[in-house]
């Protein structure tokens, strides 16, 4: 097997825009969860809502670049307040509820037949991309260095993501150092008593959902922009993982997500690798190659058990401003 | 019994000289249980009025109702001439009425200062997107960090003001909680049981901080068992049995008072009440 293969294929996803796309999802959840307390179980209906969003209207509406971002972002709001105007007055609890069944709800109804012509139903949809491309500024080419080597394609969605993933970074940095990022954390602690210092909980609960769907949503588009849309791709899997990504960096901190999600996909490439690599060269003979993608979910879950138990808080979190205390 | 709170002699439900709380009518039920079944009551504006009675008298459920955490079967009260029932609890508070609770809500993970700046009214760095910019909201943020750091050194807490509240005491909780109800300036504060569990050696303190309140034109209403502060620091003592106000009156009137003798002790009615308190308070004046 070839060692040199597998990790270059590893340290890669260091800054694929998978990884971006995890990081700006996870951050999004870090307001919800880390900062608020919002128990937000269906990041991936605003991931979904970005890429729905984002490539019906390129395909079926004939919306510029821009016209599908501004489309997608208004849904993400519209989804917040709907899932917000009901929950959002109850215990967290409810909004959890309504949150996973809500995401459920959306990647049933973008996938049905009769959706066919809008979403492509179970097919999904490709090529909806040619502006954002059109727009690359890199002429074509190989860029960087082993093991990061790109096309000029994949340099600019790379380029874009990143981007994208530090504004937000900055955003939810500046957010949680101001006043603002005082009552949403008040509300976490505590919200009667945030309601007796008359502070509206309702809104801020609100800011914070649509805040952080947002910023799933943008996570949504840098997602599918090197890929087609699946609406297999948005099931409760997508959002544990993103989940798993936020609490291994640190619920309550700006740099946690982008770590955890590093770290997240390196290891899924790096145990990915190494087990195929055993079972071809028969050192593994008790699985088949099909089976390794279902183990190493396994292995990381196995993982993030241990990170409950040992490191409660993530990699950067303070223990003691968070622990999975919900 | 005449004095100078009421109007006339006191009596439960009597009218007040200058009342800034007034309730009628004000009930609560949990199912077949009425908590709560106030028929008429008045907070004299700039007093000490405390409010007592054994447990399960609806005291704290009477607190939640006045102050928009619970909602009413029935009732309506004013707040300096405005209309409050139905209206939201942080409206209350803006409006001047701050609460405390018997179970204290200090924001563990926050630290002393920042639970201490929470309370501040009207910072513009609260708003979504005059968050994002600094310069608007820093010299207020300036002016209210002063402000925080003056009260902490009043409850002696100037020395934790960089720690989280998580790692203050049961009694120093209380305190910030205090401190921090009175960042919002308010007109009226409602303490829920401020001493309860707090050490010997810091009710001192506390009751002097709550007589300062009143120095400075703070109506204060708290609700508390320890008959002997009772007697100590309020000018009004309202009686609460079963929901029902069952007297009212200045303290050493209203410990005489047969209903309240019945109310809060039965059979043991031959124990004067201001001796049922703990010995070591007395030590400590």
């Amino acid at each position: 097997m070839d060692w040199s293969l597998v990790f270059g294929n590893a340290v890669a996803e260091l800054i694929s825009p998978t990884t971006a796309a995890y990081a700006l999802a996870a951050i999004g959840l870090a307001v919800h969860f880390g900062y608020t307390g919002l128990l937000n179980f269906g990041q991936a209906a605003f991931m979904a809502i970005g890429a729905y969003g984002f490539a019906v209207s390129i395909l079926n509406f004939g919306f510029s670049f821009w016209g599908a971002i501004a489309v997608s972002i208004g849904l993400s709001i519209v989804f917040a307040l709907i899932l917000g105007i009901p929950t959002l007055r109850l215990r967290s609890d409810y909004l959890a509820i309504v949150t996973i069944a809500s995401a459920e709800i959306l990647r049933y109804v973008v996938s049905t037949t009769s959706m066919v012509g809008l979403t492509g139903g179970s097919n999904g949809l490709s090529a909806f991309g040619f502006q954002f491309y059109d727009m690359n500024p890199f002429p074509a080419g190989n860029y960087l260095f082993w093991p990061f080597d790109v096309t000029e394609k994949e340099l600019w969605v790379r380029v874009v993501g990143w981007a994208l993933v530090i504004l937000a970074s900055l955003l939810v940095l500046v957010m949680m150092r101001s006043p603002w990022g005082r009552v949403v954390k008040g509300i976490r602690e505590d919200e009667d008593a945030v309601r007796s210092l008359g502070k509206n909980v309702y809104a801020y609960k609100m800011q914070s959902l649509i805040l952080g769907g947002v910023l799933g949503t943008l996570a949504g588009i840098i997602f599918i922009l090197p890929r087609a849309v699946q609406p297999a791709n948005y099931g409760t899997g997508l959002t544990f993982f993103i989940w798993t990504v936020m609490l291994l960096g640190g619920a309550a901190t700006v740099l946690g997500p982008v770590v955890g999600s590093m770290v997240f996909w390196v290891l899924l490439s790096l145990t990915d690798g190494i087990l195929q690599g055993l079972v071809n060269i028969g050192v593994i003979t008790f699985l088949t190659t099909d089976q390794i993608g279902p183990v190493r979910f396994i292995l990381i879950g196995l993982g993030l058990m241990a990170l409950v138990v040992f490191r409660p808080q993530g990699i950067f979190g303070n223990k003691k401003e968070l622990q999975f205390n919900v | 019994m005449s004095n100078q709170i009421s109007l006339g002699d006191a009596s439960p439900g009597c009218q007040k000289v200058d009342p800034i709380l007034v309730a009628d009518n004000v009930s609560r039920q949990f199912g077949g249980l009425t908590a709560v079944n106030v028929a008429h009551l008045e907070i004299p504006r700039g007093k000490i009025t405390a409010l007592i009675g054994p447990n399960g008298a609806g005291k704290t459920t009477l607190f939640n109702l006045l102050t928009g955490f619970d909602k009413p079967t029935t009732g309506t009260w004013t707040f300096e001439g405005k209309n409050l029932a139905g209206v939201a609890s942080y409206k209350v508070a803006r409006l001047g009425m701050v609460r405390t609770f018997q179970l204290t809500k200090a924001l563990s993970m926050l630290t002393v200062i920042e639970n201490m700046r929470l309370g501040a009214q009207k910072q513009p760095g609260e708003r979504f997107l005059a968050a994002m910019f600094r310069p608007l909201w820093s010299g207020f943020e300036n002016r209210i960090t002063v402000q925080a750091e003056d009260l902490l050194k009043r409850f002696k807490l100037d020395a934790k003001r960089d720690d989280f509240a998580a790692a203050l005491s049961g009694g120093q909780r209380k305190l910030l909680e205090m401190a921090r109800a009175l960042m919002a300036e308010p007109k009226l504060v409602m303490l829920d049981e401020p001493m309860a569990g707090v050490n010997p050696a810091l009710t001192q303190s506390l009751l002097d901080h709550i007589k300062d309140l009143k120095s400075n034109g703070t109506t204060v209403l708290f609700v508390e068992h320890d008959m002997h502060m009772v007697r100590h620091i309020s000018d009004w003592v309202v009686v609460m049995a079963e929901g029902k106000i069952v007297a009212e009156g200045p303290p050493a009137d209203v410990m005489k008072d047969q209903a309240v003798i019945d109310a809060y002790l039965g059979a043991h009615a031959d124990i004067d009440l201001g001796t049922v308190s703990i010995k070591t308070v007395k030590d400590g004046e």
